[in-house]
């Protein structure tokens, strides 16, 4: 091995030049936890939860640029510390009922969540009102489950070449908006097999067949981690 | 809130009734006394569950079932298969394959088994085994392993094993996943089987001892049991087409205090025609009754004791046995006795074990057929089951988007709403003692309540012993006196 690399909480991690800490470190097998990043798409930078130490700054993992022997620190007290708070902020932020939720199990917000081993929160509840979008046959938006990550907004514009989603508003009124003629999923085109729908990290967009059809233990994360199952 | 708007009951007077700021975790009882100082009136108030009516609405039918198990962490895969029953009917699916039936069945019997043998073992045996009166810091499942350690470690058993049925049917102890509309979600394996045979035996006979132990209690100390918290009512639960004991399935039953049929094989879905809930001003709670009777006559008991004065056998032979012995004590009336609740629970408990060994040796059980596709979908269904404290209803009416625009809920302890009142007012009618509230009756207050092992929270937070508040209040409105026991 002649590439250059660099050393994440001390282990050697190769990588080609142009890449980001997080690809290096998805190659390395190394899990930095993120929610708004996904390998097939343009970092966005927003979640902060890939946030790492590089160079004495804290810098986000997906759009920093690996630099050749540089330390970085990935799973420290206070990155962990931070990252739980973050996770705590998006579950107050929002309206998850992990129970009910079809998503339960192969969500990547609960999987972090357990990951970080987050228990509860010391924030108070915001429980925005957000509109539940039922009119689309097969796709439920549940908005309240939205963190905001736009990962399909990515997706339907740059792989559904559909450009159906966006985030409107600020704060407590901040919410994803469908591009269709009256706003509703109904009348927006998506269909089932479109991308978007298959990137939302969480239960917000999700294909209405099938909810809880994977028995437990056999869901993404049942008895495996995010960090051992990321993908 | 303050009750002021209607005086209910001739000189009884305000009362003040405030959910909201009621002693958390703790039952709350208020007693009102008439003129001449008698207990004119029990109230027992419960944590209402309309708010679980309101909260589904708006939301996705898919989801319903998963969240209403919620509302209980005893009984959820009651709640779990009623909702899921009226799922399958919106999804246009009238009957499933034979394995997702039994499937459903089985996981039925474990959850009936596993709440019975809580209750029974962990709740109700400490009191009949100990006395009502003995030292109350023993009278729970730590004071039994103590003293009975035989008995409490067949209850721990009992109760594991009904929870080991529903853990592998579902993939959780609690709040897991199995049932989907037309069917359930993976198959049961032959390994799945063999690990549920290999204790089953064993399980029978813990509980043919369980029945003989509170069989022998309740008939070693009749005149006591026959006298407290005795009075007669109305029964409803479901039967099979041939009038068996049914737990899962089956149509409508209502028998009046002498036995008398009152209604017979009514399908559920016709619920609504032979039941009315009243809304009463100083509850938020809902009070059904027979419509046929009315609302001051018409309201009735459900659970172990109805199932089974009501049922006219049961389809397996150890249990159909303990039944006729029930039946003969009742001679020819039904058995209207509180504290026969726990007789005719642990009959239902033996049955389950029985069934589900049945259920064990069916080839069909392991059928690898689970889910139906339906054809026409509906917007508005019902479904029914013999939840472990009694008839269950759920309700829901969906828009043209699948959201749930009404839902409608009958719980166990809604319906024994109005006998617990009874039970309470005829014991504190008994052992009230002048004007002033004493320990002691407390205690036999705690005892009738936990006879129809009502979904308090409160009532398993504690060991077995309930956290209870009883206000006193006099013909003129006035509290004379608050007794609070807590739980520990
Ligand atoms: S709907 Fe899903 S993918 Fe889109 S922004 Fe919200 S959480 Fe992200």
């Amino acid at each position: 091995m002649n590439g250059p690399t660099f050393t994440i909480d001390g282990r050697s991690v190769p990588f080609t030049e142009g890449q980001s800490i997080i690809q290096a470190a998805r190659e390395a097998g190394i899990y930095i936890p993120h929610l708004c990043y996904h390998p097939e798409f343009r970092p966005h930078g927003s979640c902060r939860l890939c946030v790492v130490e590089a160079g004495g700054r804290s810098v986000p993992a997906c759009s920093t640029p690996a630099v050749a022997g540089q330390q970085v620190r990935n799973r420290t007290e206070r990155l962990d510390r931070m990252r739980r708070t973050l996770v705590e902020l998006l579950f107050v932020e929002g309206n998850h009922f992990c129970p009910a939720c079809p998503k339960s199990g192969n969500c990547k917000l609960q999987a972090v969540g357990y990951w970080l081993r987050m228990l509860d929160t010391p924030f108070p509840y915001l429980f925005p009102r957000r509109e539940l979008d039922a009119s689309h046959h097969d796709v439920l938006l549940d908005r309240d489950r939205c963190i905001f990550c736009e990962l399909c907004v990515r997706a339907s514009r740059e792989v559904d070449r559909k450009n159906l989603f966006a985030i409107g508003g600020k704060g407590t009124r901040c919410r994803l908006l469908v591009n269709s003629p009256d706003g509703r999923l109904g009348s927006s085109g998506l269909s089932l097999g479109d991308r978007a729908l298959q990137v939302c990290p969480t239960g917000a967009l999700l294909p209405r067949k099938g909810a809880f059809h994977v028995p437990v233990g056999r869901r993404l994360y049942d008895g495996r981690s995010i960090a051992e199952s990321d993908e | 809130m303050t009750d002021g708007a209607r005086n209910e009951s001739g000189g009884l007077r305000r009362v003040r009734i405030d959910p909201v700021t009621r002693v958390e975790g703790h039952g709350r009882v208020t007693l009102l006394l008439d003129e001449n100082n008698r207990v004119a009136q029990a109230r027992l108030h419960i944590v209402e569950f309309r708010g679980f009516e309101k909260f589904i609405q708006g939301r996705p039918c898919e989801e319903v079932p998963i969240l209403v198990q919620r509302l209980c962490g005893i009984c959820p895969v009651s709640h779990l298969l009623a909702a899921s029953k009226v799922l399958d009917q919106l999804a246009g699916v009238e009957r499933l394959t034979p394995a997702a039936q039994k499937q459903r069945r089985l996981l039925h019997l474990g959850q009936v088994l596993q709440s019975h043998a809580l209750h029974f073992f962990y709740l109700a045996a400490p009191d009949l085994l100990f006395g009502f009166d003995s030292e109350a810091q023993r009278r729970n499942i730590i004071g039994m392993l103590e003293r009975n350690r035989d008995i409490a470690l067949q209850g721990i058993r009992i109760r594991k094993y009904g929870q080991e049925v529903i853990r592998i049917i579902c993939g959780k102890r609690i709040h897991g996943t199995g049932p989907l509309p037309g069917g359930m979600n993976k198959p049961l394996t032959g390994a799945d089987r063999d690990h549920l045979l290999a204790d089953i035996e064993q399980v029978v006979r813990w509980c043919q001892e369980g029945l003989a132990l509170v069989r022998g209690i309740y008939l070693g100390n009749k005149e006591y049991q026959t006298r407290f918290a005795v009075f007669p009512s109305n029964f409803l639960s479901l039967v099979r087409p041939d009038g068996a004991l049914e737990l899962y399935d089956g149509r409508l039953r209502a028998r009046d205090a002498e036995g008398q049929t009152v209604f017979d094989q009514v399908e559920c879905r016709d619920y609504q025609r032979h039941l009315r809930e009243e809304v009463r001003s100083w509850s938020y709670m809902k009070f059904p009754f027979l419509r046929a009777l009315g609302s001051g006559n018409g309201w009735y008991r459900v659970g172990p004791l109805a199932r089974i004065n009501n049922c006219d056998s049961i389809t397996t032979p150890l249990a159909e046995q303990a039944r006729r012995e029930f039946v003969q004590h009742g001679a020819g009336r039904p058995v209207h006795a509180s504290l026969a609740c726990h007789w005719a629970r642990m009959i239902e408990a033996l049955h389950c074990a029985e069934a589900i060994r049945e259920l064990l040796d069916d080839p069909e059980l392991l059928g690898r057929d689970l889910l139906v596709e339906g054809e026409t979908s509906r917007r508005e269904a019902v479904g029914v089951i013999e939840a472990p404290r009694g008839t269950l209803f759920h309700h829901y009416r969906i828009d043209g988007e699948g959201l749930v625009a009404k839902a409608n809920l009958i719980v166990s302890t809604t319906s024994n709403n109005q006998a617990m009142n009874e039970a309470i007012r005829r014991v504190a009618a008994e052992y009230l003692d002048g004007r002033t509230l004493t320990e002691g009756l407390l205690n036999h207050i705690e005892v009738a309540i936990r006879a129809y092992d009502p979904c308090l929270s409160c009532a398993t937070h504690a060991l077995g012993r309930m956290p209870l508040r009883v206000e006193l209040y006099d013909a003129g409105g006035e509290l004379l006196n608050t007794l609070v026991k807590n739980g520990k």
